[in-house]
């Protein structure tokens, strides 16, 4: 599709959303107050691992105000485990500790008050009996201890363990000239949104619904919290109009909301939780990815890449929510945009006394690209090549697209060497060697990162078959509403939250272009779970590309419906007519015709100028089903997993001072290719900030644990984030090849700039330390470290 | 427990409230005043978020008690525009540079860019920055506000000429 016949997609246009977040008027959870509310402090186990002798909570029920102390051991008699996924019946999450508390700051208890000050003076004076156990932290001590098991009844700690064999691994192999053997490791980080989770909940008895609002980004949301509470599905009413206050993956509040969804249930009264910052850090269950590659790559001396073994062992934390298929999902693109012809990956889910990990940013494509990206770099290394060079050599090609990869995706387009390019063009590459080798000669340690990354988009549940073949879940749909009223003014209803996506301004955006009308006079709501379209959640890099997709459709049927109300009543045929703005003329004879407010006012109340059995009003509801899906994997396991692959190439520049370690990124550009744009500003913003969140991912941000499960980085004083001093100004370059398989030819774009950027930002550094003769194969690289490397090695 | 009254003025109001004496600022905005544009990201003053001007300063609501508020003049993100939500020139520049994504540590960017333009008509980078330097933004990546403050500080320039 040609971008230059389209009226709004793709053109510079405000963004609905940002008119009420500058004038203080976002409604996020916080800002819903309901009558009467009650609010949840929790108390925290201080140890990693310790059996729960007894809790007496006397003195905190006796405090002016308090209304209820709630235990583990009674939520556990009323709730069902958490589902997460997997089969493992013995892996038992619950919102407070039953029985055993297995990392330091889990919840134990949950204080229920008037206001969250006496709430937190009554949860302090809680006694708790501990016996201490001895946890176990270190992930690889973990996968082979059958003692120390955070889960005693699963009979190990090891969650999943999988093997993946695509291609002629041990042919390749065998007739590589060379093959080379590497570790890294990806610390454990994670999004942190600055508003942390909250949720509240209010049960009606007279209609036996639970109201609930909820800071929350996931699927299954609504499912989980019926199945836990052991109430039915259309019992549970999620508020999905709550602005949530970034995401990026983690708002996945399930067990808080359990927590308040019972609560609310027994005490008759709304309750809410909004984690303060020490609980959000220590004990959300928000952690992210936690990951160790051992990678052995096999590639000839020009540089040809040909297969890849890839050890994957990752530390889930305590409790797994859905971390395991962060190993999966890298399986869409587990060749990155390499045409390399074979690959071996066994994947690790390991079970550690640490916070609990949930989906973060890319869902494990993040650090599985580090991973690609650190063999690339390290055969460059061995072979004396040129970081670009050896990357021309190995990305596939603009004509080869559908372009299939071992592991049975299909990417569906792409230009990646034209990408490259531009990147390198905007950066003035050669200057920039040269301002890098000149700041050497000048005695300063000056780096230059290169780097590519695929952003596999749109989502398929299909990964989750991969790890537990009795989920035969093959869709992973998302629908789209749009009414007209009788005053012919439309509304789009999605059917899930926004954490920052601007998805009202896509849906409008869409609308306005299928119907040539004006998108700015096109409301957008988010309707409540028992009201709203089918969805998925805006998880996945998905929602340009399913929901966009879907809102196309329905516009595609309501403008159907349209001309077949024109047709009959201009006594045409469909072929003989002509939609334009809304009106239907008849081709030739443009004064044949019917203006917008006469169709809208016949398809509303003069049912008799409709066409014999047509249903009356006018709207139109579509859902769509994820291109490529509805297949199981082949006897292979080989599946298509995401539809879409947008691309990007990173070239960071950086410099470190060698005295303290730290390292300034001093420039950056990014070239980007996510198809055609919805809205130019909110894909450069997503690009941008999602790089950004990469620079943090690389350079700073890491939860920390003491050998003793002891949590360290509670604070932001201890968990650092890249504030505007240590993001430059990013040069941002754009190219699109359009895909195939969406209404407009876009694809995800929420992910790519944190999929790249930690990759290229380790390769600059390690660009710098080379002269040094270091490397270092760790996230992040803080300056402590490298100040340690730097001065050791002198 | 005890309660301690109060008189301040808020975006050119006055208020007379009784408050406990351990009861943050930002939780007297949110709670006592229902002015929920200040939002809370940390606690403990280092994200931002819940940025205010203090007799014009810039300062974090977390970090300071509502009794020690009393007499004072404070600004929130709601007295940026006018009564009927109509945005000024830093909103608009705001909006028409798309600087933000979720919305949650606006109102504190937008706080800490007004007291920076009205000292400084023609920031710098490095102005722009120690203005922001201390205001967390996850979804950005601060170009789009940093481009954002300098549009707004250009399109004020032209109006006062």
């Amino acid at each position: 599709m040609s971008a230059t016949n389209l009226r709004y997609v793709n053109r510079k246009r405000r963004v609905r959303e940002d008119k009420r977040f500058v004038t203080g008027q976002g409604k996020f959870v916080q800002d819903v107050n309901l009558p009467g509310m009650l609010h949840v402090a929790v108390v925290q186990s201080p140890y990693a691992k310790a059996k729960i002798i007894s809790i007496d909570a006397s003195e905190a029920l006796a405090l002016d105000g308090v209304h209820a102390v709630l235990t583990g051991e009674e939520l556990g008699q009323y709730c069902d485990p958490i589902r997460f996924g997997l089969k493992l019946p013995e892996v038992k999450w619950y919102p407070l500790a039953v029985g055993m508390a297995r990392y330091s700051g889990e919840w134990v208890c949950a204080v229920v008050a008037d206001n969250p000050y006496v709430a937190e003076d009554a949860a302090e004076i809680v006694e708790v009996d501990y016996e201490p156990l001895d946890p176990i932290i270190d992930p690889e001590e973990a996968f082979e201890d059958t003692d120390r098991l955070v889960h005693p009844g699963n009979g190990s700690n090891v969650l999943y363990h999988g093997h993946f064999h695509w291609g002629t691994v041990d042919k390749d192999f065998a007739a590589a000239d060379e093959t080379l053997k590497y570790r890294v490791r990806w610390g454990r980080s994670s999004t942190v949104p600055i508003e942390t989770f909250g949720a509240q909940a209010r049960w009606e008895q007279g209609t036996d619904i639970l109201d609930v609002w909820a800071s929350i980004q996931m699927p299954n949301f609504v499912e989980l919290l019926s199945s836990t509470l052991r109430i039915p599905l259309n019992s549970v009413r999620l508020h999905q109009d709550v602005d949530v206050g970034g995401s990026y993956g983690v708002k996945r509040g399930i067990k808080h909301s359990v927590l308040v969804g019972y609560l609310a249930r027994k005490l008759r009264r709304p309750v809410r939780l909004i984690e303060d910052r020490l609980i959000n850090m220590s004990s959300g269950d928000a952690h992210g990815p936690d990951r160790i590659f051992d990678t052995e790559v096999a590639f000839n001396k020009d540089g040809e890449i040909r297969s890849l073994k890839i050890r994957a062992l990752d530390d889930a934390g305590a409790y797994p929510g859905r971390a395991p298929f962060q190993l999966a999902k890298p399986i869409s693109a587990i060749v990155g945009p390499y045409r390399i012809n074979s690959v071996k990956y066994e994947a690790i889910s390991v079970t550690t006394n640490k916070t609990g990990q949930v989906p973060v940013r890319g869902f494990g494509q993040s650090p599985t690209n580090y991973m690609i990206e650190a063999a690339v770099d390290k055969v460059a290394a061995h072979l004396g090549m040129d970081r670009v060079e050896i990357r021309r050599r190995n990305l596939i090609n603009h004509d080869e697209f559908p372009y299939r990869i071992p592991s049975g995706s299909d990417y569906d387009s792409g230009d990646y060497h034209t990408v490259l390019n531009k990147a390198l063009d905007a950066a003035h590459y050669d200057d920039l060697m040269k301002r890098r080798d000149q700041a050497r000669t000048e005695g300063r340690l000056a780096g230059i990162g290169i780097a590519t990354c695929l952003e596999p988009g749109g989502g398929n549940n299909i990964f989750e078959y991969l790890m537990n073949p009795t989920a035969e879940i093959t869709t992973f749909s998302e629908g789209s509403e749009i009414r007209v009223d009788p005053d012919g003014l439309i509304t789009g209803v999605v059917g899930t939250t926004t954490s920052g996506q601007g998805h009202e301004t896509l849906v409008a955006t869409i609308i306005g272009e299928e119907l040539e009308m004006d998108p700015d006079d096109i409301r957008v709501v988010h309707a409540d779970s028992l009201n709203a379209p089918v969805t998925r959640s805006p998880v996945a890099s998905r929602m340009a590309i399913m929901l966009g997709s879907a809102t196309a459709g329905a516009a595609k049927k309501l403008k159907d419906k349209v001309l077949a109300i024109a047709a009959h009543n201009l006594g045409k045929t469909i072929d003989e007519l002509e939609y334009s703005e809304g009106a239907v003329f008849e081709t030739g004879d443009p004064a044949n015709k019917l203006s917008w407010p006469e169709i809208c006012f016949i398809a509303h109340k003069a049912h008799h100028k409709m066409p014999e059995g047509m249903e009356p009003s006018l709207q139109a509801q579509y859902v769509f089903q994820v291109p490529g899906g509805g297949q199981l994997p082949d006897e292979q396991q080989r599946v298509q997993i995401y539809p879409c692959f947008s691309f990007q190439a990173h070239v960071p520049y950086v410099e470190i001072d060698p005295a303290t370690g730290k390292v300034s990124v001093l420039d950056y550009v990014i070239g980007h290719d996510c198809g055609t744009q919805i809205n130019p500003d909110i894909v450069r913003g997503m690009v941008i900030g999602g790089l950004a969140h990469g620079i943090g991912a690389a350079l700073y941000e890491k939860f920390e644990y003491q050998p003793n499960g002891q949590f360290l980085s509670a604070t932001f004083a201890d968990y650092l984030m890249p504030s505007v001093y240590e993001i430059p100004m990013v040069k941002d370059v754009e190219h699109c090849t359009p895909s195939p398989l969406t209404s407009h030819g876009q694809k995800g774009s929420g992910e790519g700039g944190y999929l790249g950027a930690p990759a290229a930002i380790a390769g600059a550094v390690n660009d710098a330390l080379q002269p040094l003769g270091i490397t270092i194969d760790e996230l992040p690289m803080r300056s402590h470290l490298i100040e340690a490397l730097i001065n050791d090695g002198r | 427990m005890s309660t301690i009254e109060i008189s301040v003025s808020v975006n050119g109001k006055a208020y007379s409230e009784n408050v406990e004496p351990r009861m943050t600022l930002v939780d007297f905005l949110r709670d006592k005043l229902a002015l929920t544009g200040t939002h809370i990201g940390c606690e403990h003053g280092v994200c931002g978020a819940c940025s205010i001007l203090l007799d014009g300063t810039p300062i974090r609501s977390c970090l300071m008690l509502a009794v020690q508020a009393n007499g004072h003049e404070i600004t929130t993100v709601e007295g940026l525009g006018d009564e009927n939500c109509e945005t000024g020139i830093l909103q608009d520049a705001f909006r028409d540079a798309h600087a933000m994504q979720c919305g949650y540590c606006i109102p504190g960017m937008l706080i800490a860019s007004e007291a920076l333009l009205r000292e400084n008509a023609a920031p710098s980078l490095d102005d722009i920055k120690e203005a922001i330097g201390g205001n967390i933004c996850r979804c950005t990546g601060y170009v789009q506000i940093v481009e954002a403050i300098q549009l707004a500080a250009e399109r004020m320039r032209g109006a006062a000429q």
